[in-house]
């Protein structure tokens, strides 16, 4: 199986040490970004634990392999399914979680007899966190701050077009690739199947006069 | 170290990476072993360990190193392309333990996003706006980089999309070219045929 990377969440702001352990606990941003190759007949499930009431989003997009779908289902901790989908070839789904507890999603390619899928998806659990954290904060942002903030938003949101952008990329590609070698292959066989049909035909052809041929005399002797 | 994955205890999970040159890449993982008197994932698994291997787009080798039951690791691409990361435990139990499995902790970061915390501690306002600036400005070199990969792989997609447009055209002519000189030659064939058999 492979797995693919992850995407830290931004950086912590200038905190004393005891507040650090605090904003950990209470909103724990993560993304992680996987890309993994599933092979045919098989599941893989991801498991992570969540704090009630964090939103998460999970966005997952299958990249190289046969029709690229593949199954997708989320589960909470109770194991009732928040998200089933069959064949799906990319989605986004946003939850939030209604009780602490481990959650799970499930990839399977059992449907398949002999395809691989080449699956990515992004679980972010929670939002990053502020760029310039307001707990210990006296005035309001001042304008650097405030440049600093809408930089970073913006950045964030480029970062995921592109991510998003190199996917499709990467299954655009993957369709090419698999087209030209479908295309050598048929023009072969194809060349081959002609060649063998014609002359084929010609010596069968041939043949059956020739037998005629021995029939009308022996009848006529 | 949140998100985790479970897999048979001689089982070699790999993680494909598709980076850009010069991308540095840190991995964390954290290993638990199944107890089957315990019925649960023990917390810390002595003498467990795992061999972590790097290979790059050309097939290279870039770390291959055995860790403890939780590591860090970390790489940079000389080549842009997918990178396969490999990790396998060093467990010489016999695979036929029933019910036995790992529980892998993963968490891997692309690109230098993160500066040092310590840094942060910093002394006044203009520090800290720096500290971030400085932060915006990786991040943006992190995007042009990645665009930079993207344009090459855009190419490769083009040059592959061109390909089979002139394998597709140069097929047809050369079908088309059979065709004519097997009918030709056939209907010769016979004409030939008839004739000496005093059909025709």
């Amino acid at each position: 199986m492979l797995l693919r990377g992850s995407r830290a969440a931004g950086p912590w702001g200038r905190l004393p040490p005891s507040w650090l352990l605090f904003l950990l606990a209470a909103c724990a941003a993560r993304a992680s970004e996987i890309t993994f190759e599933l092979p045919d007949n098989a599941k893989q499930c991801f498991y992570e634990e969540i704090a009630q009431g964090t939103k998460c989003t999970l966005e997952f997009q299958v990249i190289t392999g046969g029709h690229y779908d593949v199954d997708c289902r989320l589960e909470d901790p109770d194991g009732i399914v928040l998200y089933k989908e069959m064949k799906k070839q990319y989605d986004s789904f946003t939850f939030t979680a209604s009780r602490n507890g481990t959650y799970k999603f499930c990839f399977s390619n059992e449907f398949s007899t002999f395809t691989h899928k080449t699956v990515y998806f992004d679980f972010q659990v929670g939002e990053d966190p502020p760029l310039f954290p307001s707990e210990n904060r006296v005035t309001a942002l001042t304008q650097m701050e405030s440049a600093c903030v809408s930089i970073h938003e913006a950045l964030k949101s480029v970062i995921d077009y592109q991510t998003h952008f190199r996917l499709r990329e990467a299954q655009g590609r993957s369709r090419a690739e698999d087209l030209n070698t479908r295309v050598a292959y048929w023009s072969i066989g194809e060349a081959i199947i002609l060649l063998v049909v014609s002359i084929g035909q010609v010596f069968l052809l041939k043949s059956f006069f020739s037998d005629k041929r021995t029939t009308t005399t022996r009848v006529g002797s | 170290l949140a998100l985790y994955f479970h897999s048979g205890e001689r089982e070699e999970k790999c993680i494909i990476e598709d980076v850009p040159s010069d991308t540095l890449v840190i991995g964390n993982y954290k290993v638990q072993r199944w107890d089957i008197h315990k019925q649960d994932f023990l917390e810390s698994a002595p003498g467990l360990g795992m061999i972590v291997t790097v290979t790059s787009p050309s097939a290279e080798v870039l770390l291959s190193k055995l860790y403890g039951p939780q590591g860090t690791f970390s790489f940079t691409s000389y080549l842009s392309g997918e990178h396969v990361i490999c990790l396998q435990s060093n467990s010489t139990r016999f695979v036929a333990f029933a019910g036995s499995k790992l529980r892998i902790h993963l968490d891997i970061r692309v690109g230098e996003h993160f500066l040092d915390e310590s840094v942060v501690q910093a002394k006044d306002k203009v520090d800290e706006v720096n500290f971030r600036l400085e932060h915006l400005i990786e991040e943006i070199h992190h995007v042009s980089k990645e665009q930079n990969y993207e344009r090459e792989r855009e190419e490769k997609f083009r040059k592959t999309s061109e390909e089979t447009n002139s394998n597709i055209l140069w097929w047809a002519i050369v079908q088309t070219l059979i065709l004519i000189s097997i009918g030709i030659w056939q209907i010769k064939s016979l004409r030939d045929f008839f004739i000496s058999k005093k059909l025709v």
